[in-house]
């Protein structure tokens, strides 16, 4: 591992101008801080869950960070605690998705003809449904759970990667160490794992960057309609429902969960784009 | 040009079809029953009355039995009957609720063009300039912003706060009594914030497009060619250019409409906006299955008919592909 780093285009190339790229640094500093968030919620010694009546709607204080809510529960805690479902969902849904994409997004471009056109057929069919329609009616009918998000975000955003790899596939194939490889009686599977696949991950990695992001914010927005992340446990989504209902009165209730939903977004589209122009330079310039 | 038009008509049909046969069967073959969310209110329902129920619905049949009969029902525009108490058919149900949610895609759509475009070409044209700089801001935290946050916060303050808008529905109490002109004023006041948060994400989204397109097209040769000609700057970057860099951003457009459409669900539940998206967030919440395939198809139609759109347009716009 450490060998293939120090003799590599990751470290010749992309890490030294991902490193010179300050958007993309500070979006990846925002990713880390994300996991510290999460890491030291259980740190702050204060439950998530603990009602305290006679202390609600505080606003922010030295002793409250972030202020309380309706039932005099703190903001901060719940903020750092939702941290970890907003992590798990993102990376949880993204790997659903990429996996389903990668797979058959490699079927359709090594094999081509028949496999290649029901794949992108499905693709496309995919592509016009209004995706958060579909989203809506299968997690209202299912139990809301976590697991239940995650499963049908990953499985509703499969279809960018799938194009991408497909793509990569079509032009690698062609290519003259490929062919050799297929000339030398190399299995399919050889080719497709060890020669294809790793040269069309790159791609892959932004848009995965990118769709967390996007996970993370289909998942706040079921939460805050009422079907995503069941209350007591607390996501940044559905601390945004007790901003809705004391519009006017408690700000911080409102402003709070949706910066860390913002700033955490921005971070992994930072980070993404930022990789992105790492691998393809011709973009920046 | 006509052959290329029947041609995408024609390819429309079997991408309808397998649009609601996967919507049938994922909503069909989804754990639960109506009957159940139905008798489960009723003390008095009985085993019999539920099994009753599921035989007025036809639920009692085989799936894809079902999805036949809906299939042939649908190919004579027959959408069925609501599940829900009225019973009414699902076709007058839409109706009555599509008239404002295209209403406000269509101006937030007509709002992201008129926006996006001239800050695209600004910034392109004047690139790493203060404005460029600035707009490279707006848009990274427009992408990130969750809509319903931003809705939150500007009824907060331009609504509860400032007391400038009105913060839900899309008339104010004493609408009848208003004269012509006052109605359309009350009516656009209340369309006003429901429609810049629906376009704000796009404006980003678009607004970086156009950018990168045009960054993209100036370094192109016929740019260089262009410029050779001793042509003036402006006709270099409006005619020459702006073309080039705009057939892209159509075909974006056409494929933003299915996130136009989910998108209404969030606006129409927070702003109170009596729309189809609402009308689709209470269904699925009552599981009214003829009602939640019919705005499903509908949904997709209307994706589809963007497609088309924007294939058209690129069509027109483009010479090679009308030709070919």
């Amino acid at each position: 591992m450490v060998s293939w780093f120090r003799h590599s285009f990751f470290r010749d190339v992309f890490w030294q101008r991902l490193r010179g790229n300050r958007l993309a640094i500070a979006g990846g500093l925002i990713v880390v801080l994300m996991f510290v968030m999460a890491a030291v919620a259980s740190l702050t010694g204060r439950d998530p869950g603990a009602i305290d009546i006679a202390h609600r709607l505080l606003p922010p204080s030295w002793h409250y960070p972030l202020g309380t809510d309706q039932l005099g529960r703190d903001v901060m805690t719940r903020l750092l605690y939702g941290a970890r479902i907003s992590l798990l969902v993102g990376f949880v849904a993204v790997g659903i998705a990429t996996a389903i994409g990668v797979v058959l997004g490699a079927l359709a471009g090594y094999y081509g003809r028949w496999v290649d056109a029901v794949i992108m057929r499905f693709v496309d069919i995919m592509l016009c449904f209004p995706t958060f329609f579909l989203i809506l009616a299968v997690i209202a009918f299912l139990e809301p759970s976590i697991w239940n998000i995650m499963a049908v975000i990953g499985l509703t955003s499969w279809m960018g990667v799938a194009r991408l790899v497909r793509a990569e596939f079509l032009s690698l194939r062609e290519r003259d160490f490929v062919q050799a490889a297929r000339a030398l009686g190399a299995p399919d599977r050889r080719v497709i794992f060890r020669h294809l696949l790793p040269n069309a991950l790159a791609p892959v990695l932004v848009s995965a960057t990118l769709g967390v992001a996007g996970a993370i914010l289909t998942e706040s927005a079921l939460s805050f309609l009422g079907i995503g992340v069941q209350p007591p446990t607390p996501s940044w989504g559905n601390m945004l429902i007790a901003g809705k209902q004391t519009l006017g009165t408690a700000w911080w209730l409102s402003a709070f969960p949706g910066l860390a939903i913002l700033i955490t977004v921005l971070g992994y589209n930072l980070l993404g784009e930022g990789i992105r122009d790492a691998l393809d330079p011709r973009l920046r310039e | 040009m006509l052959t290329y038009l029947s041609k995408r008509l024609l390819m429309m049909l079997p991408l309808l079809l397998g649009i609601t046969l996967i919507s049938f069967m994922v909503i069909h073959l989804a754990p639960g029953e109506p009957t159940d969310l139905q008798t489960a209110m009723n003390p008095k329902a009985s085993a019999q009355l539920q099994q009753r129920l599921r035989t007025e619905y036809g639920l009692d049949k085989p799936i894809l039995v079902q999805y036949g009969e809906w299939v042939s029902r649908l190919a004579r525009f027959d959408f069925g009957n609501s599940f829900s108490q009225d019973r009414r058919p699902v076709i007058d149900k839409i109706r009555e609720r599509l008239p404002i949610t295209i209403l406000i895609n269509v101006l937030s759509i007509a709002l992201i063009l008129v926006v996006s475009i001239p800050i695209g070409i600004l910034s392109a044209t004047k690139r790493n300039s203060l404005f460029d700089r600035l707009t490279t801001i707006f848009v990274f935290i427009g992408f990130a912003a969750p809509s319903f946050w931003l809705a939150l916060l500007l009824m907060d303050y331009l609504g509860v706060h400032l007391g400038l808008l009105p913060v839900a529905g899309i008339k104010s109490l004493g609408f009848e009594y208003l004269g012509w002109g006052g109605k359309v004023m009350d009516i656009l006041r209340h369309l006003m914030l429901p429609v810049f948060i629906s376009a704000f994400g796009g404006l980003a989204g678009f607004s970086r497009y156009v950018r990168s397109n045009m960054l993209e097209v100036v370094r192109q040769d016929y740019i260089l060619t262009a410029r050779a000609k001793g042509l003036s700057e402006r006709s270099v970057i409006y005619k020459h250019a702006l073309r080039n860099a705009l057939l892209p951003v159509i075909t974006i457009l056409g494929l933003s409409v299915p996130g136009l459409i989910g998108g209404s669900v969030i606006f129409e539940t927070i702003f109170a906006i009596p729309g189809m998206g609402k009308l689709f967030y209470d269904g699925v919440m009552m599981r009214d299955y003829p009602l939640i395939m019919g705005i499903l198809v509908i949904g997709a139609i209307l994706t589809l008919i963007g497609n088309l759109l924007a294939d058209i347009s690129y069509a027109l716009a483009d010479p090679r592909i009308r030709n070919s």
